[in-house]
This record gives C-alpha cells, sequence and structure tokens, in this order.
C-alpha cells in the first residue's frame, strides 16, 4: 500500500494534472498490461460478449436438437468437435458436453465478466469518486486468469471425457460421474477452468472489497454509496466466502481423479453427497453473485428514468446484505431428492423461503421508486422495467421450488430450467443489456439508436418468453432436464421453446446492429445524456471519461442524494 | 450392453410358473382380501399367468401439450398436487398479476407526459414495514401444508410391509424383490424405432399389443401390488441416478454407497411412467421407468412366473416341494410373458 498510493499520483504529476492529453500507453501495452479500470472493464465486456456467442450457440445447438423426438443432429456436432465416426454412446455424449458448457460458459464467463468485470470495473470507482481501483495489476491478473480458464474449458471439448470427447458432467460435476464415470482429460480441464476463473474472481472481489472500503470520495459515506456499489460489495463478500469451497470440492475432485484419494467415494469411505453439499455451498451464493450486481444496475436505471431517488435506499441495501447471509443456509434445497433426513429437508424449505422477504421488498421498493415518478420509457428504463417483470415470474416458481415436498415431482425437471432461466436468461441478462444500454454511450462515447434498442427489448422479451415459458408445463408434466431426447407428449411445447429461440436470437441482430449503428452513425455522447434523473458521480465527467479521472477528488456534500 | 441382464428363457418360464400355480391354488386362503378387488381383473387374466397391462393413454404419463402436474394416483401425490395447484399457482398469479399491474398503472399514470413533475417520496416506514410482514405472512401461510406434506413424506414403511430394491445403472434400472425369492428384474428402455439401437437385444416399441409410449416403456417393468404401501430401498451401482415417477409423486435419487428409502403407494392399477432425473452419463436419456400396479392376486401371479419367485410371506419350503403343475396352462402363460421376447427378434414396422 505505502507503494501504490504515492506511485499512482507520481505518474499525475510527470505529465501535468491540467494536461489535455490522456497519455495513453501504446496499444500492446494498454490492452495487454492493462492497469486502467475501464480498459479492464471493456475487456471483460468484450470477453464476456464473446463467450456469451459461444455459450449462446451451443444453446441453439441444443434448442435444434429438442426441435422434435429423436436424436437428428448430434452425430453432426460429434464431428465438429472432432470424432470421426461416433458411435451411438459419444454421440449422446455430446449433448452432456453441451449443457456442461453450455452452464459453465454462461455462469463464468459471460455474466459473471459482464456483471462483477465489466459493469464492476467500470463503474465502481467512477460512482465512488476514486482514480482507479484498490490494486490496478491484480485486476490485469484477474482478467487474464479468467481468459485462461476460458481457454481450458475450451480446451476440453477436444479430448476424451468418458463415453465421448469433452466433459459431459453438467455444470455441478457431480462426482461420482465425474470421477470414475469420466475417464480423459475432459474433465480436468474443466476442473482446471473452474479453478482459475475461480482465482480470477477472488481477486477480483478483494480488489473490490478493497476498493469500495478505502477508496471512496470525501463525504461518500457507506450509507450514500449507489446502491450499484453496494449491491458489487455484497457480491464481492459472497464471491470472498464461497468461492474457496469450490476451490477445495473441486480441488478433491482432482485428487480422485488422479492420486487416488476417496472423498467422494463409497468403497473408500467416502461420500458423493459430501461433494453436493459442499458443491452448493458455493452454487447458492453464487446465483447471487450473479444477480445482485443486476439489482444494482436497475436500481440506478430505475431511479434515474422516475427522476426520483430510490425508494427506501436503506432497505435496499439491507435487502441485498440479507439475501447474501441467508443465500449461505439454504444450499441443501438443490438437494431435496438426494435423501435427506426429514429435519433437514424442513429447515431448508422454511429459510428457503425467507429468500422471498427482501426480494420482495426490492421489487417493491423498485415499483415505489416509479410511483409518482415522472417516468421517461428510454430503453434502458424499458429493459428495466421488463427485468422486474421477468424476475418477479422466476421469483415465484423459486418460491414453489422452495417447498421440499413439491420439489419432489419437480427437482431435475424443466419446471427448474424454467425458474434459473427466468431469474438468470431473463433476469440477470436482461438486466445486463438494461446497463449497456445505460452506460454504452458513456463508454463509448457514441450514442446508440433508441428506436433499436427498443426493438431489440421487444423481440428479446417475445423470444425469451416463448423459450422459457413453455418449460414450466415441459416440467409440471414431468419432462426431466438433461434429456437430448423426449417422449412425442413433450413436443408441442419443445417445438414452440424453438422457435422462441430463434426469436430471440433475431433480436441479438438487431443489437449487433445497433452497435455498428452506434460506432459509425451515432452522435457523439454528452456528459450526462439520460438528463437531470442522473445523479451519480460518472455523470459529471465526459463520455467517454478522461483515461484518468477523479485527480483532484470530489467531495460529496451532505445533502446528496444517493 | 456390456453388463449381462436376467433374462428368463421360455423353458424356465414356463418351469416356474408350473412350480408355484398349486402352491398358489393352495394358499390362495391367504389372499382373501385382496382376491375380492382382484375379482373383475382376474376373468381376463388367469391367476397363475401374467400378460403386462395395457396402460391407458393419459394415465401415468404425459399428455401431449399438458400444461400442469400429471394426475395423481397417490394419497401423497393428491396433497401434493392439491398444495401445487390451490395453494401455491394461486398466490403466484396473483402476486405477479399484482406487480404487472402496479407497472402498467405506473406506465399509464407516472409517464413523462402524464406527470410531467416527479414527487420527490423515497421513505415510508409503514408501507415498507407493510410489504415486508404480507410476505412473510403469505409464506407462513404456504409453510404450514407444505411443511405438513414433508412429514407426511417421510413416514416410515408399517412393519411387514414389501420391500423392492431399486438399483440405478449406467443406463438401466433393476428391481430386486428380497420378500418374493430374491429375484431380479432387469428393465431395459425400448429400442426406438428408426434411431440407432439404444439397448442390444431388446424389442422396438410398439411390436406388443400393451406397450406405452416411445422413450417411457421398458421391457420388464417394476411391477407391485396396489394399494398397499410397498418399502422402496433404492441405491446405484456405478454413478448417481434418480428415481422418479411424476404421476405418483415419487423422485429418490439412487447413490451409490447408500440405500435411500421411501414408501410407494399406488392407489389405482395402472402402468405409471418415470425417468431417470439425475445426469448420469450417455444414456441418461433413455432408462425409463415403468412401474406396473397390480391387485395382489395378480402380483403373486406375476412374482410366480420368476424363477425362485416366492409369494411374500410363504416358506419357500412349501413351493420347492410341489410337484410340476400341468404344462398346458404353464406354457398357455408363459407365451405371453414379455420375458419370452427380450430374445425373439424386433418386428420392424
Amino acid at each position: 500500500m505505502a507503494t501504490t498510493v504515492p506511485e499512482h499520483f507520481q505518474g499525475n504529476v510527470d505529465h501535468h494534472a491540467h494536461t489535455d492529453h490522456d497519455h495513453k500507453p501504446a496499444f500492446f501495452a494498454r490492452w495487454f498490461m492493462s492497469t486502467n479500470h475501464k480498459d479492464i472493464g471493456t475487456m471483460y465486456l468484450i470477453f464476456a460478449i464473446f463467450a456469451g456467442i459461444i455459450g449462446g450457440a451451443f444453446s441453439g445447438m441444443m434448442r435444434v436438437e429438442l426441435a422434435e423426438p429423436g436424436i437428428q443432429y448430434l452425430d453432426i456436432f460429434a464431428r465438429w468437435f472432432g470424432a470421426t465416426n461416433p458411435d451411438f454412446n459419444s454421440t449422446l455424449h455430446v449433448w452432456n458436453v453441451l449443457i456442461t458448457a453450455h452452464g459453465l460458459i454462461m455462469v463464468f464467463f459471460m455474466v459473471m465478466p459482464a456483471m462483477i468485470g465489466g459493469f464492476g470495473n467500470w463503474f465502481v470507482p467512477l460512482m465512488i469518486g476514486a482514480p482507479d481501483m484498490a490494486f490496478p495489476r491484480m485486476n490485469n491478473i484477474s482478467f487474464w486468469l479468467t481468459v485462461a480458464g476460458f481457454i481450458s474449458l475450451l480446451c476440453s471439448a477436444f479430448v476424451p471425457g468418458g463415453t465421448g470427447l469433452g466433459a459431459g458432467t453438467g455444470w455441478t460435476v457431480y462426482a461420482p460421474l465425474s470421477t470414475s464415470g469420466s475417464p480423459g482429460p475432459a474433465v480436468d480441464f474443466g476442473i482446471f477452468a473452474l479453478h482459475l476463473a475461480g482465482a480470477g474472481s477472488i481477486m477480483g472481489a478483494i480488489n473490490f472489497i478493497t476498493t469500495i472500503f478505502n477508496m471512496r470520495a470525501p463525504g461518500m459515506t457507506m450509507h450514500k454509496m449507489p446502491l450499484f456499489v453496494w449491491s458489487v460489495l455484497v457480491t464481492a463478500f459472497l464471491l470472498l466466502l464461497s468461492l474457496p469451497v469450490l476451490a477445495a470440492a473441486i480441488t478433491m475432485l482432482l485428487t480422485d481423479r488422479n492420486f487416488g484419494t476417496t472423498f467422494f467415494d463409497p468403497s473408500g469411505g467416502g461420500d458423493p453427497v459430501l461433494y453436493q453439499h459442499l458443491f452448493w455451498f458455493f452454487g447458492h451464493p453464487e446465483v447471487y453473485i450473479m444477480i445482485l450486481p443486476g439489482f444494482g444496475i436497475i436500481s440506478q436505471i430505475v431511479s434515474t428514468f422516475s427522476k426520483k431517488p430510490v425508494f427506501g435506499y436503506l432497505g435496499m441495501a439491507y435487502a441485498m446484505v440479507a439475501i447474501g447471509v441467508v443465500g449461505f443456509i439454504v444450499w441443501a434445497h438443490h438437494m431435496y431428492a438426494t435423501g435427506m433426513s426429514v429435519n433437514t429437508k424442513m429447515y431448508f424449505t422454511a429459510a428457503t423461503m425467507v429468500i422471498a422477504v427482501p426480494t420482495g421488498i426490492k421489487i417493491f421498493s423498485w415499483i415505489a421508486t416509479m410511483w409518482g415518478g415522472s417516468v421517461e420509457f428510454k430503453s434502458p428504463m424499458v429493459w428495466a422495467i421488463g427485468f422486474i417483470f421477468l424476475f418477479t415470474v422466476g421469483g415465484v416458481t423459486g418460491v414453489v421450488l422452495a417447498n421440499g415436498g413439491v420439489d419432489d415431482v419437480l427437482h431435475d425437471t424443466y419446471y427448474v430450467v424454467a425458474h434459473f432461466h427466468y431469474v438468470l436468461s431473463l433476469g440477470a441478462v436482461t438486466a445486463l443489456f438494461a446497463g449497456f444500454y445505460y452506460w454504452f454511450p458513456k463508454m463509448s462515447g457514441r450514442m446508440h439508436s433508441e428506436f433499436l434498442a427498443h426493438v431489440h427489448f421487444w423481440i428479446f422479451f417475445i423470444g425469451v418468453n416463448m423459450i422459457f415459458f413453455p418449460m414450466h408445463f415441459l416440467g409440471l408434466q414431468g419432462m426431466p432436464r438433461r434429456y437430448p431426447d423426449y417422449a412425442e407428449a413433450y413436443q408441442h411445447w419443445n417445438h414452440v421453446a424453438t422457435i422462441g429461440y430463434m426469436v430471440m436470437a433475431t433480436s441479438l441482430v438487431v443489437w449487433l446492429i445497433n452497435m455498428i449503428y452506434a460506432y459509425t452513425a451515432g452522435r457523439k455522447a454528452e456528459d450526462s445524456y439520460w438528463g437531470e434523473g442522473a445523479t451519480t458521480l460518472e455523470w459529471t465527467l465526459s463520455s467517454p471519461p478522461p483515461y484518468h479521472q477523479f485527480e483532484t477528488l470530489p467531495v460529496i456534500e451532505e445533502a446528496a442524494h444517493h | 450392453m456390456i453388463l449381462g441382464k436376467t433374462v428368463l428363457t421360455l423353458g424356465e418360464s414356463a418351469k416356474a410358473v408350473g412350480r408355484h400355480f398349486v402352491a398358489a391354488m393352495a394358499f390362495s386362503s391367504s389372499l382373501a382380501i385382496t382376491s375380492a378387488i382382484a375379482a373383475p381383473a382376474a376373468e381376463a387374466v388367469p391367476a397363475a399367468g401374467y400378460t403386462p397391462m395395457k396402460p391407458t393413454p393419459g394415465i401415468g404419463m404425459p399428455v401431449e401439450g399438458g400444461i400442469g402436474l400429471q394426475q395423481q394416483y397417490s394419497k401423497l401425490g393428491e396433497y401434493g398436487e392439491w398444495i401445487h395447484d390451490g395453494v401455491l399457482m394461486p398466490i403466484i398469479t396473483v402476486i405477479t398479476l399484482f406487480v404487472l399491474l402496479l407497472i402498467i398503472i405506473i406506465a399509464v399514470r407516472y409517464n413523462r407526459r402524464a406527470n410531467p413533475v416527479a414527487s420527490k417520496t423515497s421513505h415510508n416506514t409503514i408501507l415498507e414495514v407493510v410489504w415486508t410482514l404480507v410476505p412473510v405472512l403469505i409464506l407462513i401461510g404456504i409453510a404450514v401444508p407444505s411443511i405438513d406434506l414433508i412429514a407426511k413424506q417421510y413416514k416410515p414403511a408399517p412393519k411387514g410391509a414389501l420391500t423392492i430394491k431399486v438399483t440405478g445403472n449406467q443406463w438401466f434400472w433393476t428391481y430386486g424383490y428380497p420378500d418374493n425369492g430374491d429375484f431380479e428384474v432387469v428393465s431395459n428402455m425400448l429400442n426406438l424405432p428408426g434411431q440407432p439401437t439404444i439397448n442390444n437385444g431388446v424389442r422396438e416399441v410398439g411390436s406388443k399389443p400393451w406397450d406405452g409410449p416411445s422413450h417411457l416403456e421398458v421391457d420388464n417393468r417394476m411391477v407391485v401390488p396396489v394399494g398397499e404401501p410397498i418399502r422402496l430401498q433404492i441405491t446405484a451401482a456405478d454413478v448417481i441416478h434418480s428415481f422418479a415417477v411424476p404421476s405418483l409423486w415419487f423422485k429418490l435419487d439412487a447413490v451409490p454407497g447408500r440405500i435411500n428409502e421411501k414408501v410407494l403407494l399406488v392407489e389405482k392399477p395402472g402402468v405409471y411412467y418415470g425417468q431417470c432425473s439425475e445426469l448420469c452419463g450417455a444414456k441418461h436419456g433413455y432408462m425409463p421407468i415403468a412401474v406396473e400396479a397390480l391387485p395382489r392376486a395378480q402380483y403373486d401371479a406375476w412374482v410366480l412366473t420368476h424363477a425362485g419367485g416366492v409369494i411374500d410371506g410363504q416358506k419357500p419350503a412349501a413351493v420347492a416341494a410341489s410337484p410340476a403343475a400341468p404344462a398346458a396352462v404353464a406354457t398357455e402363460a408363459a407365451s405371453e410373458a414379455p420375458a419370452a421376447d427380450a430374445t425373439a427378434a424386433a418386428t420392424a414396422e
């Protein structure tokens, strides 16, 4: 610490604080040895978009296979991955590789890098009035570890993983399917990918916690921080406390696989269910890691476009803290079918339902923020309202699934798939797009087309609902998840879902066109292009902000709004 | 298939039926209670024989375009269905519509044109207390029946209940009947016409009149007596599987090294289909479950079609002592048995 702070300010003195030039480093130094939070944030966003396209393509491959009963395309996909004359088992194995890769990519290499690495890096320092993150070099290694993890995961698809090429264990990597059930290096590559991405995330979390605790501008108390900063702070604590448990669990998988230990092997005194407890002790906080920054983004947007401060600011901040805390004591609701004792099942049912309370506070506070406001339906606001509705749908089905007795019929069916896509694919991703349209001109300096952004929203909204709403029906009818093939009775709604996928994919084309438009014909963005409602510190800077901002720290006045 | 299967040959099956036919008659007094229920069905199927039941479309299986839970055929299932359809669904629908309504009101009343000047209200303690406490009360309302349902799920089987051992394997189920002479039934999914062979030596679906839906029908079903609590003991031989039958509100993981136990009570004779519900490798999608619930007399008759099959509660010694039964009856019954078909060539469409 003693060396970091003077060194940083030293640079500013050298270049003179009042210069008009940003003194950006040359290309390689700027992008490969970056210590600038905005550049790293940009790289995270580009990386997340890239990973999202791959993960999204995998889901397209799954939906086309599921359009009708029988196996139609998996054989072709197996050849894409390099299999020559795959037998039927290795053809079916491709399906498991697709579901595994889709899950891992979307969780670890799309949503998390975009939310925390992308928007977190970009806007946490800006919103608290800091010149950069506390540990700029650690910030850089966080990013490149994530990239290395992604490369390791992609490698796993081309090496043997048991019945075929690639890791086919599901993103949960349950033992013993992931140990004795998957010989070959693919699963080891997958585990290594998680280790790398996890290490990157832990460093990122340490960075955010330190930055938020130590680098707030004078006058910005904890209770004046924008809610997005609060959300990233809570998320960082969740990462810091949960990821080491994942690291331990998957390290035990590695030693079970390669060094003859039997942590999860009953023949040596181990227990496969132990792995599930360890995994979900990480896995449940993980789902809040993915959604909490989204909550923060939505709070900023709803406040901006209602031209009102967030309703019940303290309640909102502490609701996130409560979600984070309770999120650590509900993990076994993912394991209702494993044969737990009656008291355990009752406890986890009750504890899980408790989460609905702080989540409800958030939904109602957003609505109360808009209530009485002068609401402008600009593109980020439309996405934010879409989020509030879709997250409500995903939330209430969560209350259904919380009931251990009801979960007996819904566990591991498409109802669960529908539920977590409503909170992630339709919740987190909708929040990401809301944040993207909200901040894209700030980051790029160019305005996107509002018209195309609205078109994007409506096509996306219709598409994702077409994909995922029918999955509730399939789940209630008993269709299990992770199936490449199904009984004919399930065809109708699967067909609808596949059409929905195409609709959703079309919306992404509109989004890309909008980006091309912004960079080619988009007009220059003003400093505070959303007008009077935008009150956080990033709007006091130019669009894009200078390479080094807040060389003189802003002072937050006593009466300032959050 | 790499692993061997228990396939009864025609000869063995016939002998078994023959041997046990007399025994079944001799002990018929012990079946007095159940035979009353079985009476109508017994006309169609001779007590000594076993023909797989033809499933009723839409019962015990998903229905085309269905949007709700499968109809339930167990007490627990009916209760669970009520909690879902009668308690949870109305509550979540009302909450979702309420949120939607508020959003619509905001869009109409508080848009920029209708309300040019925003209020500055950002706190209302009473409101915040209300929207914290009301959800708490709703959740308590849900928790009461929900916890009760969990308690009921864990009611242990009564003493003397029939035990069936369910074992998940990559990628088929085996059903052991320790109370019935400890024979084992190996259950494979029937192959799909026009698709690569899934299980070698198993016929195609639709080649027998009693075949149910494709992807769900198996060569040898798990046959259980109807109307009595059965103790299911579930485990796995390799990786984790999950034994799930939606219309019986039943799902319990098959975990290697553990035995999970739960009561199954089927209320109505019929065939109830389910599928493996925990990712278990390449053919995870191809190891369905078919539970055939029969009245006691028919169940006993089915038991006796297996080599070493003994009606539970009877001494095996009595069976062993019985002489061979008339061959005519036995052969007739056995020719209908599915075991005989396992070795037969699959019929093309």
